[in-house]
C-alpha cells in the first residue's frame, strides 16, 4: 500500500487540442482524484487517447491549463502509461524491465533481478523473461508493457485500451492486473471503447463523445441512470454517430 | 560501451603502425622513372645497411617533386630537369645541386611505324616526320621530367608544339608508365626513359624506334632541401644520402644495377658540370 | 604480359612485403573507420535527435559529403598537414597516420549521415515510450545506439568498404611510399602504371574478396539481428 502522493488530483482546466485547424479536444475541464479507476469510455476518435496523453503530459494543450498535485510541472510525478501498441526495446523480456528500474534509478542494483522476476509474475509472462520482447505476440506484449510500466513504481497508471483486441483468456489476465493495481492504492485511469471492460473495472466513468465530456461520474450512476441522449444510446449498444 | 571498445581498437590499431617511432629516415621527392625502373629497390637496401638510414620515396614527375621540396614536405629532391633544379635553387629552395647519373629516353612506337621512323638515330627528323604524318603521339603532359626533355626536343626541331599540335598529339597527364599503357592500347609513339621501359610489362605491339641520339641523354641531379626555408628539413640525414649517392660506393651501386642484364643508369658525379 | 608471379603465390609463400602491404591496408582503414566511427556516431545521433535552426542545411551537407571525391578529400588533408599548411608542424604527410586522417574525412560523413537516418528512425519509433519514461537525453542516445547496433555495424562496415577501396586520398597523402605507406589500392594504381597488370589484378582480387568478407559479415550481422530483436 502506498501512501497518498502528491501527484494528485490531475486538474485540467478548459483545455482544448488542436492539430492542423482540427479541434481534437474541445475545452475539457476535469479532475483525476484518488481511489478507483477511473474509465474514459467513446466510440473511436472521441478523443480519449489524447486526453491521456494530455494528462501524461506527452503533449501540450493548445489552450487551457493542467496542473498535477497543484503543480504545472508535470516532471515530478510518478506517472506511467501502456500504449495501446507498445513499443519494446531491443533486447530480451528482462532486459525491458531491467532498462525501465534503471531509469527510474528507485530501486538498488542489487534488487533488480528478484523485482523483474516478480514483475514477470504479476503479469504472467514468468517463462519469458530470455525471449527476445519484440518477438512477443501482441497480447504479450502489451502484458510485459504493464509490467514495465509498474517497474517505475508509479502513482498514476494511464492504460490506453489495454484489453482491446486480447482473446478473453488474455484480456482476464489484463483486467486483473489492473484489479491488483489499483487494490495497491495506484491511481488507474484507463481508455476503452468496450463497455464490458468498463462495467467490470470503473469505478468512475468519464463519457467522450466528439472530442468533449459529454458526463462524468460514479459507474453504478452512469450505467443505470445516464443522464445524456449520447449516453443513453452508447450504453443501449446502438451506433452513436 | 561498443564506443570504449571501438576507442581501443582505434589505439591499438595506431600503435601498431610499422616505424612510426624517431627512426633515422629521410623523405626523398623524386621521379617515377626512378621508382618504376627498380633503381630504388636495388640502391635504397644498401644505402640502409651502409648508414642506417630508412628513405622514403614519394615519386613524382619532377615539376611536382620540386614542388614537394619547395612546401617543405620532402628532405631530398631527385629529379631530373637540370633547368628546373637550377630555378628551384636560385629561388633558394635547394642548398647545391650534384649531378648523380643519366640514363637516356627513347622513342618508342609501334611495330607497323605509321611515321617510317625505325632506323633513323636522329630524333629531331623522327619529331618532324611523326608531325608531318598526324602519326598518333602521347605526351605525358605532367611537368615531369620527361615532359619537358619532350618539349625542349619539339622546340630543337623547329615545331612550337603548343601552337602546332593537331589531334595527334594527345597530352594524358599522368605518369610514365601510365603513358606507356595508354600508347600500347593506342598503337601511338611516346618518348619513354629506357627504365621504365625495360621494367614495363604491358609492351603490345610496341617497340624501341629511335635511340642513341646524344640530345636523348637525361641527367639525374640531386639537391638537399633548404634548412634555412624549412627548419624540420632533416639535413644532416639528407646531406649523408647525397654524400653516398655520389661517392664511389653509391656510383658503383648505380652503375650494378641492371634489369634483363642492361644498365639502366650511368653513374657521373665527376662530372661538374653534367 | 605472362605473370613472373602472380599475387595469390605470394600471398601463399607469406611474402613479406605483400602482407605488409595488406596488413597496412587494413590498419589503415580500419583506423580511419574506428575514428570516423567514434565522431560519426553520436554526431549523426546528436542530429537525429536535436532542432535548432540550420539543421537542414547541416544534414543535407552531411549526406552531399558522403559522395566527396576521395581526390578532393585526400587535397584537402595533403593542403593541411603539408609542411606550409596549417598543420604541418606535425610532420604528418607522407606518413600512414595521414592517410588516416584523410580516410576519416571520407568516411565521417557517410557514419554520421547513415547513423542520423538510422537513429531518426528508431527515435520516430521510441520517442512516446522514452518520453512517456522520463529518459533523459544523454541516456537516450545511449539507448538508441545500443538498440541500432546492428544496422550501426552495417553502417560502419560499409565505411570500412568505401575506405579500403579508396585509392585517390590516401595516394596524395601517403606518397605510395614502398614499404611505408604502400597500400593495396595504391600498389594497384603503381602496378598498372608500371604495366604489370597480373599483378595489379591479384592485388585487385585480394582486395575484393576482403571486401566482399567484410559485406557477408555485415550481411550475417543483419541477420542475426533480424532473428534477435525481431
Ligand atoms: N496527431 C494528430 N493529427 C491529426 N488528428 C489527430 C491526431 N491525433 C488524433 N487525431 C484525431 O483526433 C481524434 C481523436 O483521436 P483519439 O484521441 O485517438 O481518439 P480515441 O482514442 O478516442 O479513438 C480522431 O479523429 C483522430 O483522428
Ligand atoms: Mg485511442
Amino acid at each position: 500500500m502506498r501512501a497518498p502522493g502528491t501527484e494528485l488530483p490531475i486538474c485540467l482546466s478548459d483545455v482544448t487540442v488542436e492539430t492542423h485547424g482540427v479541434t481534437i479536444l474541445d475545452r475539457i475541464t476535469l479532475a483525476l482524484g484518488s481511489g478507483p479507476p477511473t474509465v474514459l469510455i467513446g466510440p473511436n476518435g472521441s478523443g480519449k487517447t489524447t486526453l491521456l496523453r494530455i494528462a501524461m503530459g506527452l503533449i501540450l494543450p493548445s489552450a487551457g491549463t493542467v496542473t498535477w498535485g497543484g503543480r504545472e510541472s508535470v516532471a515530478p510525478v510518478r506517472r506511467a502509461i501502456v500504449f495501446q501498441h507498445p513499443v519494446m526495446l531491443r533486447r530480451t523480456a528482462a532486459e525491458n524491465l531491467r532498462y525501465a528500474l534503471k531509469v527510474s534509478g528507485r530501486l538498488p542494483r542489487k534488487m533488480y533481478d528478484s523485482r523483474i522476476a516478480e514483475l514477470l509474475s504479476l503479469v504472467g509472462l514468468s517463462e519469458f523473461g530470455d525471449r527476445p520482447a519484440r518477438t512477443m505476440s501482441g497480447g504479450e506484449k502489451r502484458r510485459l508493457a504493464l509490467a514495465r510500466a509498474l517497474a517505475g513504481d508509479p502513482a498514476v497508471l494511464f492504460l490506453d485500451e489495454p484489453s482491446a483486441s486480447l482473446d478473453p483468456a488474455a484480456a482476464k489476465v489484463v483486467e486483473d492486473v489492473i484489479r491488483t493495481v489499483a487494490a495497491r492504492n495506484i491511481k488507474v485511469v484507463m481508455s476503452t471503447h468496450d463497455l464490458g471492460s468498463a462495467r467490470r473495472l470503473a469505478g468512475d466513468i468519464i463519457f467522450m463523445h466528439r472530442g468533449r465530456v459529454v458526463e462524468t461520474g460514479a459507474a453504478s450512476t452512469f450505467f443505470n441512470e445516464p443522464h445524456s441522449d449520447e449516453a443513453k444510446i452508447f450504453i443501449r449498444g446502438d451506433l452513436l454517430v | 560501451m561498443l564506443a570504449r571498445r571501438l576507442l581501443i581498437a582505434a589505439a591499438a590499431a595506431m600503435l601498431s603502425f610499422p616505424a612510426l617511432a624517431q627512426d633515422k629516415s629521410i623523405v626523398v621527392a623524386s621521379t617515377t622513372s626512378t621508382q618504376d625502373s627498380g633503381l630504388f629497390g636495388y640502391i635504397l637496401p644498401l644505402f640502409k645497411n651502409a648508414t642506417g638510414i630508412s628513405v622514403r620515396v614519394v615519386a613524382q614527375g619532377t615539376g611536382q617533386a620540386l614542388d614537394t621540396g619547395r612546401r617543405g614536405d620532402a628532405d631530398v629532391v631527385f629529379v631530373h630537369a637540370k633547368s628546373a633544379e637550377e630555378k628551384f635553387l636560385s629561388e633558394g629552395f635547394g642548398v647545391k645541386r650534384f649531378p648523380v647519373m643519366y640514363n637516356d629516353f627513347i622513342l618508342i612506337g609501334p611495330k607497323s611505324d605509321p611515321a617510317g621512323v625505325k632506323g633513323t638515330k636522329d630524333i629531331v627528323k623522327a619529331l618532324t616526320a611523326i608531325k608531318d604524318k598526324g602519326a598518333s603521339f602521347i605526351s605525358r603532359g605532367d611537368r615531369s621530367g620527361t615532359n619537358i626533355a619532350e618539349i625542349k626536343l619539339w622546340t630543337i626541331a623547329g615545331i612550337d608544339i603548343g601552337k602546332d599540335r593537331g589531334p595527334w598529339y594527345k597530352e594524358v597527364g599522368q605518369g610514365m608508365g601510365a603513358a606507356l599503357n595508354i600508347a600500347s592500347a593506342s598503337n601511338s609513339y611516346v618518348l619513354s626513359d629506357r627504365g621504365t621501359w625495360l621494367s614495363f610489362k604491358n609492351r603490345g605491339d610496341l617497340e624501341i624506334v629511335v635511340e642513341g641520339d646524344k640530345r636523348l641523354f637525361n641527367q639525374y641531379g640531386v639537391m638537399l632541401v633548404n634548412p634555412a626555408k624549412h627548419p624540420t628539413v632533416k639535413a644532416k640525414l639528407g646531406q649523408q644520402f647525397i654524400d653516398w649517392l655520389i661517392s664511389p660506393e653509391g656510383q658503383a651501386a648505380i652503375a650494378d644495377y641492371k634489369v634483363n642484364g642492361e644498365q639502366l643508369f650511368y653513374p657521373n658525379a665527376h662530372d661538374r658540370g653534367a | 604480359m605472362e605473370p613472373t608471379v602472380s599475387a595469390f603465390q605470394l600471398l601463399l609463400a607469406g611474402d613479406p612485403a605483400l602482407l605488409a602491404v595488406v596488413r597496412l591496408s587494413l590498419i589503415v582503414s580500419m583506423s580511419a573507420v574506428g575514428v570516423a566511427t567514434l565522431i560519426g556516431v553520436p554526431v549523426g545521433a546528436s542530429l537525429a535527435l536535436t532542432h535548432f535552426p540550420g539543421r537542414t542545411v547541416v544534414v543535407v551537407v552531411f549526406n552531399a559529403l558522403m559522395g566527396l571525391p576521395p581526390v578532393v578529400a585526400g587535397l584537402a588533408v595533403f593542403l593541411l598537414l603539408s609542411r606550409s599548411g596549417p598543420l604541418g608542424s606535425l610532420g604528418l604527410l607522407f606518413t600512414p597516420p595521414a592517410m588516416v586522417c584523410a580516410q576519416v574525412v571520407l568516411v565521417t560523413p557517410i557514419i554520421a549521415a547513415l547513423t542520423r537516418q538510422t537513429i531518426e528512425d528508431l527515435w520516430e519509433e521510441y520517442c512516446d515510450e522514452l518520453t512517456a519514461m522520463n529518459v533523459g537525453m544523454v541516456r537516450r542516445v545511449g539507448t538508441l545506439i545500443w538498440d541500432g547496433r546492428f544496422s550501426l555495424i552495417t553502417i560502419v562496415l560499409a565505411g570500412f568498404g568505401r575506405a579500403a577501396a579508396e585509392v585517390g586520398a590516401i595516394i596524395i597523402v601517403g606518397g605510395n611510399i614502398e614499404g611505408f605507406t604502400r597500400t593495396m589500392t595504391t600498389a594497384i594504381a603503381l602496378e598498372t602504371s608500371k604495366g604489370d597488370l597480373p599483378l595489379a589484378i591479384g592485388l585487385g582480387v585480394i582486395l575484393i574478396a576482403i571486401v566482399v568478407l567484410v559485406n557477408a559479415l555485415a550481411w550475417t550481422v543483419g541477420r542475426a539481428a533480424q532473428r534477435y530483436a525481431g
